[in-house]
């Protein structure tokens, strides 16, 4: 665990690093909304790792929140609980919960609903992937929770295998090197790594970022059949160090956060890489806006230990050129705390989730 | 009830290997302030119970506020007469093992969790308006201690903290804690100004062994009980050192009473596991001005009702009304002090 802490908090620093542009970035003025969702009292958000709004506008959150507990007392040590799906309308009205004690929810990574609006969350800590349809019911599963969790959890024991941005490691470490092959690379199955995003082409073809584990994009039909996958850990093209963001244009181009080497990748369909883009810090949430006029938005998060450092929001044209940048990093609206999730269906209005401040932002950004 | 001192030494002797980890307050021929506790003061609905009682203030109303370490860590609200009337932050993701719960002048609600190293600000109406602390990712699984003893302790990292207070700017003051041993101070927006101690126990005047509770006075100067150091170190407003108290045993909590005339009130709990003899040295609460001047005592270990078991937090509101929660009898006690001689036969400094 300690090693793992060590390497997550390490690779936290590199990531904080101010990006470095050659000109000046146009700052981009912006409104917020520090707290747009209305709660019932007993409900609170944690750590706002996911949010995302449907067709209608009704905003959904995947939050880390409650107790993720190990029971005792058991042949194993089996955990469960932590994480939790909230829908509010579009005004910020709670409407109800989704999945409640899902055996799939312990550590909420990201949700993203996609055109026919399901809803799809992505849990770090399970290692799943679910799909529910817009009445909430499960319609699709990917990856399968491991059965109990290894206690203590020591360097080499870790459910992580090979932990976040850190160099090539022996593939047996955890269960990053299942499938025997590349570091990284994974199994060609859907069994992940600590995953942290997924996104659709026109097709339906359903692409998952796996993702802290593992560095590599898995690919599968619509109907949730493995296609392919592609990546490894490294720092060559089509190489990754922390798969930590997906999202697709019109065109079916994958463009993917590679936040450990401070860049986005950007592949077919087929994962044949094309391009990068840089000088944006270390991407965390990447998004791609709706309408005539895609951009591309991605946040240099900051580490959750340092509020100093990074936390600016970049607006680039899908060929890369920076638009403008806003926010910083801090505990005021307008500002942000580690962003782990962006939802733009509307260019500039954006819902922003942060870790490290617990809450939503509704953001509605100046056009000139 | 007079018998128990004399049975407690006799254990004492049987076991004089027995080494307590607190000392006999130096201040000697104090003052007693004789008090009544109130009986029944917190009424709880049927199947809500308070576990041990770590955290309690009260707002500008009178309303009191329990954090309490039961099955889970929960906060509960009362209203002055001690009528339950919600729960806050249920199920937080902050909460997992109560220490702390402050009361600010706007009436926002802090409470500080040693479980998962956050301070967490909730809003009169009883929202999560800010936090400081990170919480550990529990992907990581099962973390031993963190940060981990020994590392350098980061600005925005705390490492099991204890308590927290404001000065008149709003700034905000955390003791932290159990793994880190100092006191960070934030600005109101929660960014890093400045610490005194660092991540390493010290008994040198500015270190800290265990800082347990802080409270700052209308002049911003910062009053933080070194427990472990079996003392109270004051510092001025940039957390430079003004003065070192040591004759008041262990400083395990403090509090200061509001108003043109302030009092300093800390408590030399008597330490868990009810050690033999450690009743007889322990357990007393000074009533103190800031300057350090004792002008009484009151209070002592004992599990019945009127008596101390470890007391871990006080609210002084009212300098003349105490409300204490006590640790190992997970309950809240309302004392009712009553006046005491002139003052100018108060000794003890």
């Amino acid at each position: 665990m300690r090693t793992s802490l060590q390497i997550m908090l390490s690779a936290a620093i590199l990531a904080a690093v101010p990006a470095d542009a050659q000109s000046p970035v146009p700052q981009i003025a912006l409104d917020s909304v520090a707290d747009p969702l209305k709660f019932p009292d007993n409900i609170h958000l944690g750590e706002a790792a996911g949010v995302a709004t449907n067709s209608k506008g009704d905003i959904f959150v995947y939050t880390r929140t409650g107790h993720p507990t190990i029971s005792l007392g058991t042949a194993r040590p089996f955990a469960h609980g932590g994480s939790r799906l909230f829908q509010f309308d579009k005004t910020g009205k709670f409407v109800r919960e989704i999945g409640k004690d899902s055996y799939g929810f312990e550590v909420a990574q990201q949700v993203r609903i996609d055109p026919r609006d399901n809803i799809w969350i992505v849990d770090q800590m399970s290692s799943m992937v679910i799909k529910f349809d817009p009445n909430g019911q499960i319609q699709l599963l990917l990856g399968r929770k491991a059965e109990s969790e290894r206690l203590p959890a020591g360097p080499a024991a870790g459910r992580g295998g090979a932990a976040p941005g850190a160099p090539e490691g022996p593939p047996s470490a955890g269960r990053g090197g299942r499938g025997g092959g590349l570091p990284g690379a994974g199994s060609q199955s859907d069994l992940f790594q600590r995953p942290t995003d997924v996104a659709w082409d026109a097709a339906g073809n359903i692409y998952v970022a796996d993702g802290f584990g593992n560095s590599r994009v898995a690919k599968f039909d619509k109907s949730g059949k493995f296609i392919k996958s592609w990546g490894s850990t490294g720092t060559a093209n089509g190489q990754f160090r922390t798969v930590h963001g997906i999202a697709i244009d019109a065109q079916g181009n994958v463009y993917v956060a590679d936040t450990g080497n401070r860049r986005i990748q950007v592949f077919d369909s087929e994962g044949t890489f094309k391009t990068q883009i840089s000088d944006i810090g270390a991407p965390a949430a990447i998004c791609i806006s709706g309408g005539a006029h895609p951009y591309l938005y991605s946040s240099n998060s900051n580490p959750p230990e340092d509020i100093d450092v990074a936390g600016e929001i970049y607006k680039l044209e899908l060929d890369g050129k920076i638009v403008g940048r806003f926010g910083k990093a801090g505990k005021l609206p307008k500002e942000f705390g580690t962003v782990n999730s962006i939802d733009c269906r509307s260019e500039n209005d954006l819902y922003v989730g942060e870790l490290g401040n617990w809450r939503v932002q509704k953001l509605t950004l100046h056009s000139k | 009830m007079k018998s128990y001192p004399t049975s407690c030494i006799a254990i004492a002797a049987l076991l004089t290997s027995q080494v307590f980890a607190q000392t006999k307050a130096k201040a000697q021929n104090v003052p007693e302030i004789a008090y009544d506790s109130v009986p029944n003061f917190l009424k709880l609905p049927p199947n809500l119970y308070l576990g041990e009682s770590m955290g309690v203030a009260t707002n500008s109303k009178g309303h009191i506020f329990v954090f309490t370490r039961s099955a889970n860590t929960r906060l509960f609200e009362f209203d002055q007469n001690g009528t339950y009337v919600r729960e806050i932050g249920e199920g937080s993701y902050g909460f997992e093992f109560a220490h702390s719960v402050r009361v600010d002048p706007e009436d926002n609600i802090w409470a500080v969790d040693e479980g998962t190293n956050m301070v967490i600000k909730f809003n009169p109406a009883g929202r999560v308006v800010m936090v400081l602390g990170h919480r550990p990712e529990a992907v990581a699984g099962v973390v031993a201690q963190s940060p981990p003893p020994g590392a350098a302790a980061e600005k925005y990292i705390l490492g099991r903290p204890t308590d927290v207070a404001w000065d008149p700017q709003g700034n905000i003051f955390v003791s932290d804690g159990y793994i880190n041993h100092r006191v960070v101070k934030y600005d109101k927006n929660g960014r890093f100004l400045k610490q005194v101690g660092s991540e390493k126990t010290g008994s040198e005047p500015s270190q800290f062994n265990t800082p347990h509770g802080i409270a700052v006075d209308a002049q911003g100067n910062v009053y933080v009980s070194d427990r472990a150091n079996h003392r109270m170190q004051v510092f001025d407003n940039n957390l430079a050192l003004k003065s070192i108290y040591d004759n008041i045993g262990d400083s395990w909590t403090v509090c200061i009473s509001p108003g043109p005339h302030q009092y300093l009130f800390t408590s030399n709990s008597n330490p868990n596991g009810n050690a033999p003899g450690s009743w007889d040295i322990t357990g007393e609460i000074y009533k103190m001005e800031l300057n350090g001047t004792i002008l009484g005592r009151f209070g002592h270990a004992s599990k019945e009702f009127g008596g101390f078991q470890v007391v871990h937090m006080m609210d002084c509101r009212n300098p003349n009304t105490i409300i204490v929660a006590e640790i190992e009898s997970w309950r809240v006690q309302k004392l009712l002090l009553k006046p005491q001689a002139p003052a100018k036969t108060a000794g003890g400094k």
